[in-house]
């Protein structure tokens, strides 16, 4: 039981770090993403303005796709910091097993 | 007042059913989730006998505002799957009208209030209840392997059994490399699937998942955060059906046609 608690301050602080991780690397690569995505839609519209409107739906699309994964990344950190910490929940059940 | 923690915890858990033992509760594989397929069926229905009252009442003359925003509906789902499937097919438009309005519907389950039907469910006797059909894993990949079958499908249909062997072997690196030509095509097509369901469930679990954290904020401050969110997710309910739909259409027709 000592082990257990000596351990949970770390495997708190391993899941913030996770978290922040999640949280920061997927808005790091949207951000990028987006950059480029609206700078080339951008420039196309310059180029050729007649073919906006078909650079807009398919702008959107490619929003979508650049979208999901960092959604889902930063979901999953958000769950990490709010929800209750599922690593420290499976050590204590292995802890409760063992005893 | 619950903590946080459990309060998300309980969100979490869907009303499952064991057919191993005919009970409620989770019972592994042989586990069914009674919620999200209630709901799914349920938007399905919806879905299905509004476009069929809409048949039957069709007008020329004066068509009602729900004619006219299904015509809509169907002109664009045609414009597009004309424009991605070249060939001449009978399927590929109404399964991605299907798809389209079907996921659509399911995805707007997320922006009814996150307690207003667990509480229903409540009432009923249910504990657990998550209203988000496509925020289970179950069901997109339910919805992803069905157009996997289709895609291989239509590899034979489109190709034959000739065509498509001598794709499969000569593809990417020509005839003297078939066992590599084989083996990427089997990760290309399998990962297709995954990446399709994996992309609508993760967006729609963690659009949920963000409702019910903004659910467990002091009162004051769940206005200021949930309209901006529920406005954003709107977005992201559409693009998500839309992308579904799209690479459904795009999967299917690199399947149908020849190389």
């Amino acid at each position: 039981m000592h082990n257990i608690v000596a351990l949970t301050p770390t495997i708190f602080a391993m899941t913030a770090i996770a978290a922040a991780l999640l949280i920061g690397m997927a808005g790091f690569g949207t951000a990028i993403g987006f950059g480029l995505l609206g700078g080339k839609y951008l420039e196309g519209v310059a180029r050729q303005p007649e073919l906006a409107a078909q650079l807009r739906g398919q702008f959107f699309l490619m929003a979508g796709f650049i979208d999901a994964f960092a959604a889902i990344s930063i979901g999953m950190g958000l769950y990490l910091f709010f929800a209750g910490n599922p690593f420290v929940a499976a050590l204590t059940t292995m802890a409760q097993a063992t005893h | 007042m619950i903590n946080s923690g459990a309060y998300i915890e309980h969100h979490m858990h869907h009303l499952q059913f064991n057919l191993a033992t005919m009970s409620w509760g989770n019972g592994g594989f042989w586990t069914i989730n009674v919620d999200s397929m209630i709901m799914s069926i349920l938007m399905g229905l919806i879905f299905v006998l509004t476009f069929h009252v809409v048949t039957r009442k069709l007008s020329v003359d004066k068509p009602g505002k729900l004619q006219n925003f299904i015509e809509f509906l169907i002109e664009f789902i045609d414009g597009i799957s004309r424009e991605s499937f070249k060939a001449e097919n009978k399927l590929i438009a109404p399964l991605a009208l299907t798809i389209f309005v079907w996921v659509i519907l399911m995805n707007v389950m997320d922006l009814l209030p996150v307690d207003l039907v667990p509480l229903l469910a409540n009432m009923l006797g249910a504990g657990h209840y998550r209203a988000v059909p496509t925020a289970d894993p179950n069901i997109t990949f339910g919805m992803s392997l069905s157009v996997f079958v289709l895609m291989i499908f239509y590899n034979f249909k489109g190709k034959g059994l000739k065509g498509f062997t001598k794709e499969l072997c000569v593809h990417p690196f020509g005839g003297f490399l078939a066992p590599l030509n084989i083996a990427f095509r089997i990760l290309e097509d399998i990962v297709k699937p995954f990446s399709l369901s994996l992309r609508l469930f993760g967006n729609m679990f963690a659009g949920e998942l963000i409702f019910i954290i903004i659910a467990t904020m002091p009162w004051w401050i769940q206005f200021v955060l949930g309209v901006p969110w529920a406005l954003f997710h709107i977005l992201i309910i559409l693009i998500q059906a839309f992308i579904f739909m799209m690479l459904t259409i795009v999967y299917l027709s690199m399947a149908y046609e020849k190389h």
